[in-house]
């Protein structure tokens, strides 16, 4: 198999005497879907936020192509291609959803002007509106503040966001927590159409049917540990339940 | 002056699937709350207007209104922007007074009939007005104290400099040409002072509707966190406003100096408060992430009007405040009602 990407090594966090992370490892390959799932307070967000530069961690190495880096900030982490959609969503409710997508990377407009830092609305009203049509996301006002859609709307959002950035790497914090069952059905199918095009994603769900259908790998977090790693195909419901839980053998197979 | 808003209009036509009728006021409350201020302005000028269309629009009380409505107009530009992010700054009136006193001062000492004085003393009240914003901006943003205690303490701070400035006693010394040019200055009729203030509040409100700086302000008030992981350096930006609020405060002191031709030091302590209102009165809200320059700068002239035409009408000016106070209730319930309409 190819190398990963993406690759972190014996992440630790704690906050105060809380250890969200200890020993925790990840590694994504070119091209795949990789599910990350726990129990709640697993410890999924945290690894997440630390793959994506929003929080530094304690001991540990992430690699990029085999090369050590740091990501002090999120920036850090996009520059190498990788994107999140965070469980929060991380969306500026008062802005419409093209000010959110190009929020911190805003197309300025063209001279002297952009220069001075004037931004070129239209074209990102645009831009969003066509890629947004292009991932099926579908808003009936395209520029009303992200606070007038529902939770199922603003998710797909964060998820449109992320994929239009997205060149590598797109981690997705429960990105259907909100959804209904045609919604979830375009998430998924949204998916698999990143990986195909050689974007890998990090799917974490609580839904182990969504888990089964969509991933290539499945890797299981508990107590911000990784316990366990299963191919497509070896893995039933139950021994991931048993895995996340730590209620059978699996814990030797860590 | 927005795009946001006129792009909304435009939304409204072409979107197929635009909500039934009884929804239209609603979204205007929702999508444009500097709507609802338009119609009290209207509504009271034009009563005014009614009742003494010849004292109300006389040259001299609009040229009044028009002085009044300017000075309140640079502090409630930078509150614009601080408000946006969430913030409050109550620092602006001891600031003007503070800036105006250090101005005076400066110039006294080059001595106030030298060419140089009225810029010296210019770039000093700018300078000192930024300065203390910077200050603001880092008590708040770097060690995240709450931006109204950062700015309670420095209010009590700047007046106390400036009355152990200036010994206690207000000043002159401020330039003749300042005076003749600024405070007294008309232009076809236009006094100067309105036509700085506009300017000021144009390119104020061009620069927070149309760059990135100003989008920014609105990501930051809205969701800080959302705003940090889009790479904004949200600190920095925060000093930078605060900074801004500043030199708005530091301009209104060069241009109080310019009108009073002396400092004023015990006229401003509800400056702050006003200049705040004028922002909420705008449509802003105290939550952050929501305002325009446009709504702020009808916020400023609804107690302006008000002022005026009660005391035409013959009613004690009092009224003036309780009137403001009224309006001003309102505008914070209807910002209250679209936050918890829209919070699904
Ligand atoms: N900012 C924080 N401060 C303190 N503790 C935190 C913080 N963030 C996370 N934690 C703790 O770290 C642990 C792991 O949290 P995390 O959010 O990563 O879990 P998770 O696997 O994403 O859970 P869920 O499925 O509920 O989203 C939890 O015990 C949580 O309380
Ligand atoms: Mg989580």
């Amino acid at each position: 198999m190819a190398s990963p990407i993406l690759q972190a090594r014996d992440i630790h966090k704690s906050y105060g005497y809380i250890r969200s992370l200890q020993d925790a490892s990840l590694e994504v390959f070119p091209g795949e879907v990789v599910a990350l799932i726990g129990d709640n307070g697993a410890g999924k967000s945290t690894l997440t936020k630390a793959l994506s530069g929003v929080i530094r961690i304690d001991k540990g190495e992430i690699l990029v192509d085999g090369k050590p880096v740091t990501f002090a900030t999120p920036q850090d982490a996009r520059e190498h291609g990788i994107e999140t959609v965070y469980q929060d969503l991380a969306l500026a409710v008062d802005l419409n959803p093209a000010e959110n997508v190009y929020l911190g990377r805003e197309i300025p407009r063209p001279g002297f002007l952009g220069k001075l830092g004037f931004m070129d609305r239209k074209a990102m009203q645009r831009e969003t509106e066509r890629r947004f049509r292009d991932l099926g996301v579908n808003l009936k006002d395209m520029r009303s503040a992200v606070a007038n859609l529902s939770g199922g709307q603003r998710q797909g959002v964060a998820v449109a966001r992320a994929l239009i950035w997205a060149k590598r790497v797109v981690f997705m914090d429960e990105p259907t927590a909100a959804l209904g069952v045609a919604q979830t059905r375009n998430v998924l199918n949204l998916i698999r159409r990143v990986r195909d095009q050689g974007v890998s994603v990090v799917l974490i769900s609580h839904s182990m049917p969504d888990v089964l259908a969509v991933s290539d790998r499945i890797v299981v977090l508990r107590h911000g540990s990784t316990v366990a790693r299963f191919q497509k195909g070896d893995a039933k419901s139950d021994d991931l339940v048993a895995a996340m839980t730590g209620s059978l053998q699996m814990e030797g197979a860590a | 002056m927005s795009t946001i808003e006129s792009s909304k209009d435009n939304a409204e036509v072409n979107d197929p699937a635009a909500r039934p009728q009884p929804s239209l006021l609603r979204r205007l409350l929702v999508d444009r709350p500097e709507m609802m201020i338009i119609l009290a302005l209207v509504i009271i000028a034009g009563f005014f207007v009614a009742v003494r269309p010849d004292a109300f629009l006389s040259g001299i009380n609009i040229r009044n209104m028009s002085i009044e409505a300017g000075m309140m107009m640079f502090l409630a530009v930078g509150m614009t922007y601080v408000i946006i992010t969430a913030g409050i700054d109550l620092s602006v009136g001891s600031l003007l007074v503070l800036s105006g006193v250090c101005a005076v001062l400066v110039m006294r000492m080059i001595g106030i009939d030298h060419p140089a004085a009225p810029w010296v003393g210019l770039l000093v009240a700018l300078g000192c007005g930024t300065l203390w914003g910077l200050l603001n901006g880092f008590f708040v943003a770097v060690t995240r104290l709450s931006p109204l205690i950062v700015t309670l303490a420095s209010m009590g701070i700047a007046l106390g400099i400036a009355r152990l400035l200036s010994g206690g006693v207000d000043i002159t010394g401020v330039p003749r040409s300042v005076v003749n040019t600024i405070g007294i200055g008309r232009v076809m009729g236009i006094p100067v002072i309105f036509l700085i203030a506009t300017a000021f509040a144009v390119l104020a409100g061009v620069i927070l509707h149309r760059t990135r700086f100003g989008l920014h302000t609105f990501a930051i008030g809205s969701n800080p966190q959302a705003a940090e992981r889009a790479g904004i350096k949200v600190r920095r930006h925060l000093v930078m406003v605060y900074a801004i609020s500043g030199f708005c405060a530091g301009l209104a002191g060069y241009i109080t100096l310019s009108r009073f031709a002396s400092t004023t030091i015990a006229g401003h302590s509800m400056d702050n408060l006003r200049a705040i209102t004028a922002v909420v009165l705008g449509g802003a809200s105290l939550f952050g992430g929501v305002g325009t320059m446009f709504g702020t700068s009808v916020g400023v002239l609804i107690p302006v009007v008000l002022a005026s035409g009660l005391v035409i009408v013959g009613l004690p000016s009092f009224w003036q405040e309780v009137a403001v106070g009224i309006v001003l209730l309102a505008a914070v319930l209807v910002d209250q009602w679209r936050r918890s309409s829209r919070s699904r």
